[in-house]
Protein backbone atom coordinates (compact mmCIF):
# COMPACT_ATOMS: atom_id res chain seq x y z
CA UNK A 1 0.00 0.00 0.00
CA UNK A 2 2.69 2.43 1.03
CA UNK A 3 4.69 1.66 -2.10
CA UNK A 4 1.74 2.49 -4.30
CA UNK A 5 1.30 5.77 -2.50
CA UNK A 6 4.91 6.60 -3.25
CA UNK A 7 4.37 5.82 -6.92
CA UNK A 8 1.28 8.01 -6.91
CA UNK A 9 3.29 10.84 -5.41
CA UNK A 10 5.81 10.59 -8.22
CA UNK A 11 3.24 11.05 -10.96
CA UNK A 12 3.16 14.89 -10.76
CA UNK A 13 6.92 14.94 -11.24
CA UNK A 14 6.55 12.97 -14.46
CA UNK A 15 3.89 15.34 -15.70
CA UNK A 16 5.89 18.45 -15.01
CA UNK A 17 8.94 16.96 -16.68
CA UNK A 18 6.82 16.38 -19.73
CA UNK A 19 5.65 19.99 -19.83
CA UNK A 20 9.12 21.47 -19.59
CA UNK A 21 10.30 19.47 -22.56
CA UNK A 22 9.90 21.89 -25.49
CA UNK A 23 12.40 24.37 -24.06
CA UNK A 24 15.03 21.82 -23.21
CA UNK A 25 14.22 19.58 -26.13
CA UNK A 26 17.31 20.53 -28.01
CA UNK A 27 19.68 22.50 -25.78
CA UNK A 28 22.20 22.71 -28.60
CA UNK A 29 19.73 24.41 -30.92
CA UNK A 30 18.64 26.76 -28.16
CA UNK A 31 22.27 27.70 -27.46
CA UNK A 32 22.79 28.39 -31.15
CA UNK A 33 19.64 30.48 -31.26
CA UNK A 34 20.88 32.49 -28.33
CA UNK A 35 24.33 33.23 -29.76
CA UNK A 36 22.74 34.19 -33.09
CA UNK A 37 20.02 36.30 -31.51
CA UNK A 38 22.55 38.26 -29.45
CA UNK A 39 24.03 39.56 -32.72
CA UNK A 40 20.70 40.53 -34.24
CA UNK A 41 18.71 43.67 -33.65
CA UNK A 42 15.04 43.70 -32.83
CA UNK A 43 13.34 46.15 -35.19
CA UNK A 44 10.58 47.06 -32.79
CA UNK A 45 12.71 47.93 -29.76
CA UNK A 46 15.68 49.05 -31.77
CA UNK A 47 18.27 49.03 -29.03
CA UNK A 48 17.49 45.52 -27.89
CA UNK A 49 18.80 42.32 -29.36
CA UNK A 50 16.53 39.69 -30.73
CA UNK A 51 17.45 37.61 -27.69
CA UNK A 52 16.37 40.23 -25.15
CA UNK A 53 13.27 41.64 -26.78
CA UNK A 54 9.80 40.51 -25.79
CA UNK A 55 8.14 42.26 -28.74
CA UNK A 56 5.79 39.95 -30.66
CA UNK A 57 7.87 40.39 -33.81
CA UNK A 58 10.99 39.31 -31.93
CA UNK A 59 9.16 36.21 -30.76
CA UNK A 60 8.12 35.46 -34.33
CA UNK A 61 11.64 35.98 -35.60
CA UNK A 62 13.04 33.70 -32.92
CA UNK A 63 10.53 31.11 -34.07
CA UNK A 64 11.73 31.53 -37.66
CA UNK A 65 15.37 31.23 -36.58
CA UNK A 66 14.55 28.16 -34.52
CA UNK A 67 12.97 26.56 -37.56
CA UNK A 68 15.92 27.43 -39.75
CA UNK A 69 18.25 25.87 -37.17
CA UNK A 70 16.07 22.76 -37.24
CA UNK A 71 16.48 22.75 -41.04
CA UNK A 72 20.24 22.73 -40.50
CA UNK A 73 20.88 26.08 -42.15
CA UNK A 74 24.20 27.74 -41.45
CA UNK A 75 24.52 30.91 -39.35
CA UNK A 76 25.35 32.84 -42.51
CA UNK A 77 22.24 31.59 -44.28
CA UNK A 78 20.09 32.58 -41.31
CA UNK A 79 21.63 36.04 -41.16
CA UNK A 80 21.14 36.42 -44.93
CA UNK A 81 17.48 35.49 -44.54
CA UNK A 82 16.99 38.37 -42.12
CA UNK A 83 19.16 40.85 -44.05
CA UNK A 84 17.17 40.18 -47.23
CA UNK A 85 14.01 41.24 -45.40
CA UNK A 86 15.12 43.90 -42.97
CA UNK A 87 18.43 45.13 -44.37
CA UNK A 88 21.83 45.42 -42.71
CA UNK A 89 20.11 47.21 -39.86
CA UNK A 90 19.33 43.84 -38.20
CA UNK A 91 23.03 43.14 -37.83
CA UNK A 92 24.82 44.59 -34.84
CA UNK A 93 28.07 44.22 -36.80
CA UNK A 94 27.49 46.06 -40.07
CA UNK A 95 29.35 44.58 -43.05
CA UNK A 96 32.17 46.52 -44.69
CA UNK A 97 30.89 47.88 -47.99
CA UNK A 98 30.76 51.12 -49.98
CA UNK A 99 28.11 52.76 -47.81
CA UNK A 100 29.76 51.77 -44.54
CA UNK A 101 33.39 52.62 -45.34
CA UNK A 102 33.21 55.85 -43.37
CA UNK A 103 31.71 53.99 -40.41
CA UNK A 104 34.53 51.46 -40.40
CA UNK A 105 37.42 53.72 -41.35
CA UNK A 106 36.20 56.90 -39.64
CA UNK A 107 37.67 56.10 -36.21
CA UNK A 108 41.09 55.36 -37.71
CA UNK A 109 40.87 58.52 -39.76
CA UNK A 110 40.12 60.51 -36.61
CA UNK A 111 43.01 58.81 -34.83
CA UNK A 112 45.41 59.77 -37.63
CA UNK A 113 44.10 63.36 -37.71
CA UNK A 114 44.27 63.65 -33.92
CA UNK A 115 47.72 62.09 -33.73
CA UNK A 116 48.98 64.31 -36.56
CA UNK A 117 47.64 67.42 -34.87
CA UNK A 118 49.25 66.44 -31.60
CA UNK A 119 52.63 65.76 -33.24
CA UNK A 120 52.46 69.08 -35.08
CA UNK A 121 51.52 71.01 -31.98
CA UNK A 122 54.32 69.41 -29.96
CA UNK A 123 56.88 70.18 -32.62
CA UNK A 124 55.71 73.78 -32.90
CA UNK A 125 55.90 74.22 -29.15
CA UNK A 126 59.40 72.80 -29.02
CA UNK A 127 60.36 75.57 -31.45
CA UNK A 128 58.65 78.42 -29.64
CA UNK A 129 59.84 77.59 -26.12
CA UNK A 130 63.56 78.50 -26.12
CA UNK A 131 65.98 76.37 -24.21
CA UNK A 132 66.93 78.37 -21.06
CA UNK A 133 70.31 79.93 -21.38
CA UNK A 134 72.67 78.89 -18.57
CA UNK A 135 75.82 80.75 -17.66
CA UNK A 136 79.05 79.16 -16.41
CA UNK A 137 78.16 80.20 -12.83
CA UNK A 138 74.81 78.47 -13.06
CA UNK A 139 76.51 75.24 -14.10
CA UNK A 140 78.91 75.52 -11.24
CA UNK A 141 76.10 76.18 -8.75
CA UNK A 142 74.17 73.15 -9.96
CA UNK A 143 77.24 70.92 -9.80
CA UNK A 144 77.89 72.12 -6.27
CA UNK A 145 74.31 71.50 -5.17
CA UNK A 146 74.34 68.00 -6.64
CA UNK A 147 77.60 67.06 -5.00
CA UNK A 148 76.30 68.36 -1.68
CA UNK A 149 73.19 66.27 -2.15
CA UNK A 150 75.20 63.07 -2.64
CA UNK A 151 77.23 63.81 0.47
CA UNK A 152 74.15 64.32 2.56
CA UNK A 153 72.52 61.10 1.54
CA UNK B 1 41.13 85.38 -31.85
CA UNK B 2 42.50 83.23 -34.66
CA UNK B 3 43.18 80.26 -32.37
CA UNK B 4 39.42 79.88 -31.74
CA UNK B 5 38.58 79.58 -35.42
CA UNK B 6 39.44 75.91 -35.81
CA UNK B 7 37.59 74.66 -32.69
CA UNK B 8 34.62 76.78 -33.72
CA UNK B 9 34.65 75.27 -37.21
CA UNK B 10 34.76 71.74 -35.74
CA UNK B 11 31.93 72.63 -33.38
CA UNK B 12 29.79 73.93 -36.25
CA UNK B 13 30.39 70.75 -38.29
CA UNK B 14 29.50 68.50 -35.33
CA UNK B 15 26.36 70.51 -34.60
CA UNK B 16 25.47 70.24 -38.28
CA UNK B 17 25.77 66.45 -38.22
CA UNK B 18 23.83 66.13 -34.97
CA UNK B 19 21.17 68.50 -36.29
CA UNK B 20 20.65 66.36 -39.39
CA UNK B 21 20.59 63.27 -37.14
CA UNK B 22 17.82 64.78 -35.04
CA UNK B 23 15.57 65.32 -38.03
CA UNK B 24 15.88 61.71 -39.21
CA UNK B 25 13.37 59.18 -37.96
CA UNK B 26 15.22 56.14 -36.62
CA UNK B 27 12.05 54.08 -36.91
CA UNK B 28 12.17 54.34 -40.69
CA UNK B 29 14.56 51.62 -41.71
CA UNK B 30 14.96 51.63 -45.49
CA UNK B 31 13.68 48.37 -46.91
CA UNK B 32 16.01 46.26 -49.02
CA UNK B 33 12.92 44.92 -50.79
CA UNK B 34 12.16 48.10 -52.75
CA UNK B 35 12.95 47.34 -56.38
CA UNK B 36 12.73 43.60 -55.80
CA UNK B 37 9.90 41.19 -56.66
CA UNK B 38 7.22 41.08 -53.98
CA UNK B 39 7.49 37.89 -51.90
CA UNK B 40 4.98 35.27 -52.91
CA UNK B 41 2.04 34.45 -50.69
CA UNK B 42 -1.21 32.57 -50.75
CA UNK B 43 -3.43 33.16 -47.77
CA UNK B 44 -7.09 32.67 -46.84
CA UNK B 45 -9.32 35.68 -47.22
CA UNK B 46 -10.79 37.47 -44.24
CA UNK B 47 -14.44 37.38 -45.19
CA UNK B 48 -14.36 34.07 -47.07
CA UNK B 49 -11.79 31.84 -45.36
CA UNK B 50 -12.28 29.06 -47.93
CA UNK B 51 -11.02 31.32 -50.68
CA UNK B 52 -7.40 32.26 -51.08
CA UNK B 53 -5.70 35.46 -52.14
CA UNK B 54 -2.32 35.05 -53.75
CA UNK B 55 0.25 37.28 -55.36
CA UNK B 56 -0.43 35.65 -58.74
CA UNK B 57 -4.02 36.94 -58.67
CA UNK B 58 -2.74 40.49 -58.79
CA UNK B 59 -0.41 40.30 -61.77
CA UNK B 60 -0.89 42.95 -64.38
CA UNK B 61 -2.13 45.76 -62.21
CA UNK B 62 -0.68 48.40 -59.97
CA UNK B 63 -1.94 47.92 -56.43
CA UNK B 64 -1.34 48.84 -52.83
CA UNK B 65 -0.74 46.24 -50.16
CA UNK B 66 -1.62 47.56 -46.73
CA UNK B 67 -0.67 45.62 -43.61
CA UNK B 68 -3.10 46.45 -40.80
CA UNK B 69 -4.67 44.95 -37.70
CA UNK B 70 -7.60 45.68 -35.45
CA UNK B 71 -5.21 46.05 -32.50
CA UNK B 72 -3.12 48.67 -34.26
CA UNK B 73 -3.53 52.32 -33.29
CA UNK B 74 -1.80 53.80 -36.32
CA UNK B 75 -4.20 51.89 -38.58
CA UNK B 76 -7.13 53.79 -37.11
CA UNK B 77 -5.22 56.99 -37.76
CA UNK B 78 -4.62 56.29 -41.45
CA UNK B 79 -8.00 54.68 -42.02
CA UNK B 80 -9.87 57.80 -43.26
CA UNK B 81 -7.08 58.36 -45.81
CA UNK B 82 -7.54 54.83 -47.14
CA UNK B 83 -11.32 55.26 -47.23
CA UNK B 84 -10.93 58.41 -49.29
CA UNK B 85 -8.47 56.69 -51.62
CA UNK B 86 -10.80 53.72 -52.08
CA UNK B 87 -13.65 56.10 -52.87
CA UNK B 88 -11.91 57.76 -55.78
CA UNK B 89 -10.93 54.30 -57.01
CA UNK B 90 -7.70 55.24 -58.71
CA UNK B 91 -5.77 52.30 -57.31
CA UNK B 92 -7.02 49.12 -55.62
CA UNK B 93 -5.99 48.56 -52.01
CA UNK B 94 -5.48 45.02 -50.81
CA UNK B 95 -5.43 44.46 -47.08
CA UNK B 96 -3.31 42.09 -45.05
CA UNK B 97 -4.81 41.50 -41.64
CA UNK B 98 -1.60 41.01 -39.71
CA UNK B 99 -1.48 38.79 -36.62
CA UNK B 100 -5.07 39.50 -35.80
CA UNK B 101 -8.13 37.58 -34.78
CA UNK B 102 -10.48 37.05 -37.67
CA UNK B 103 -13.63 38.08 -35.78
CA UNK B 104 -11.96 41.21 -34.44
CA UNK B 105 -10.68 42.16 -37.87
CA UNK B 106 -14.17 41.80 -39.36
CA UNK B 107 -15.74 43.78 -36.50
CA UNK B 108 -13.17 46.56 -36.92
CA UNK B 109 -13.98 46.92 -40.62
CA UNK B 110 -17.71 46.89 -39.90
CA UNK B 111 -17.26 49.69 -37.45
CA UNK B 112 -14.93 51.95 -39.42
CA UNK B 113 -15.62 50.92 -43.02
CA UNK B 114 -13.79 48.70 -45.50
CA UNK B 115 -11.47 50.37 -48.01
CA UNK B 116 -10.03 47.08 -49.28
CA UNK B 117 -10.78 45.19 -52.48
CA UNK B 118 -9.87 41.92 -50.80
CA UNK B 119 -8.28 41.18 -47.45
CA UNK B 120 -6.05 38.23 -46.69
CA UNK B 121 -5.25 37.03 -43.18
CA UNK B 122 -1.66 36.60 -42.08
CA UNK B 123 -2.31 34.96 -38.78
CA UNK B 124 1.20 33.71 -38.03
CA UNK B 125 2.90 36.87 -39.30
CA UNK B 126 5.05 34.86 -41.70
CA UNK B 127 4.10 36.81 -44.80
CA UNK B 128 4.75 39.93 -42.78
CA UNK B 129 8.28 38.72 -42.07
CA UNK B 130 8.81 37.96 -45.77
CA UNK B 131 7.78 41.52 -46.56
CA UNK B 132 10.03 42.91 -43.83
CA UNK B 133 7.10 44.28 -41.82
CA UNK B 134 8.10 45.40 -38.35
CA UNK B 135 5.32 47.73 -37.34
CA UNK B 136 1.85 48.01 -38.78
CA UNK B 137 0.56 49.92 -40.62
CA UNK B 138 2.90 49.47 -43.56
CA UNK B 139 1.96 50.02 -47.17
CA UNK B 140 3.63 48.76 -50.33
CA UNK B 141 3.19 49.97 -53.89
CA UNK B 142 3.48 46.98 -56.22
CA UNK B 143 3.67 47.33 -59.99
CA UNK B 144 2.22 45.30 -62.83
CA UNK B 145 5.15 42.89 -62.88
CA UNK B 146 4.84 42.27 -59.14
CA UNK B 147 7.83 44.40 -58.13
CA UNK B 148 7.75 46.45 -54.93
CA UNK B 149 8.25 50.08 -55.88
CA UNK B 150 7.72 51.89 -52.60
CA UNK B 151 7.28 51.11 -48.95
CA UNK B 152 5.57 53.37 -46.46
CA UNK B 153 6.35 52.66 -42.83
CA UNK B 154 3.73 53.95 -40.44
CA UNK B 155 0.41 55.63 -41.16
CA UNK B 156 -0.27 57.11 -44.57
CA UNK B 157 -1.38 60.71 -44.71
CA UNK B 158 -2.65 62.95 -47.45
CA UNK B 159 0.66 64.64 -48.13
CA UNK B 160 2.53 61.34 -48.59
CA UNK B 161 -0.26 60.13 -50.81
CA UNK B 162 -0.28 63.30 -52.95
CA UNK B 163 3.46 63.80 -53.12
CA UNK B 164 4.83 60.29 -53.36
CA UNK B 165 2.38 57.46 -53.75
CA UNK B 166 -0.14 58.75 -56.28
CA UNK B 167 2.43 60.22 -58.72
CA UNK B 168 4.27 56.90 -58.55
CA UNK B 169 1.07 54.90 -59.08
CA UNK B 170 0.11 57.00 -62.12
CA UNK B 171 3.57 56.61 -63.58
CA UNK B 172 3.49 52.84 -63.07
CA UNK B 173 0.00 52.58 -64.55
CA UNK B 174 1.30 54.25 -67.74
CA UNK B 175 3.91 51.54 -68.23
Amino acid sequence: MRRWLLVLLLIPCLVSAEEAKPLAENPQAEARLKTLALELRCLVCQNQTLADSTAPLAEDLRREVREMIAKNMSDQEIRDFLVQRYGDFVLYRPPLKATTTFLWLGPFLLLVVGGGTLALALRRRAKTVPAPALSAEDHQAVAQMLSEGTKRS
Amino acid sequence: MKRFLLPLAIFVVVVGFLGIGLTLNPREVPSPLVGKPAPDFSLPQLHEPQQMLSLQDLRGKVWLLNFWASWCGGCKEEHPVLMQLAKNGEVPIYGMDYKDRRDEGIAWLQRWGNPYSVIAVDESGRVGINYGVYGVPETYVIDKAGVIRYKQIGPLDESILDKKIMPLVRELQQQ
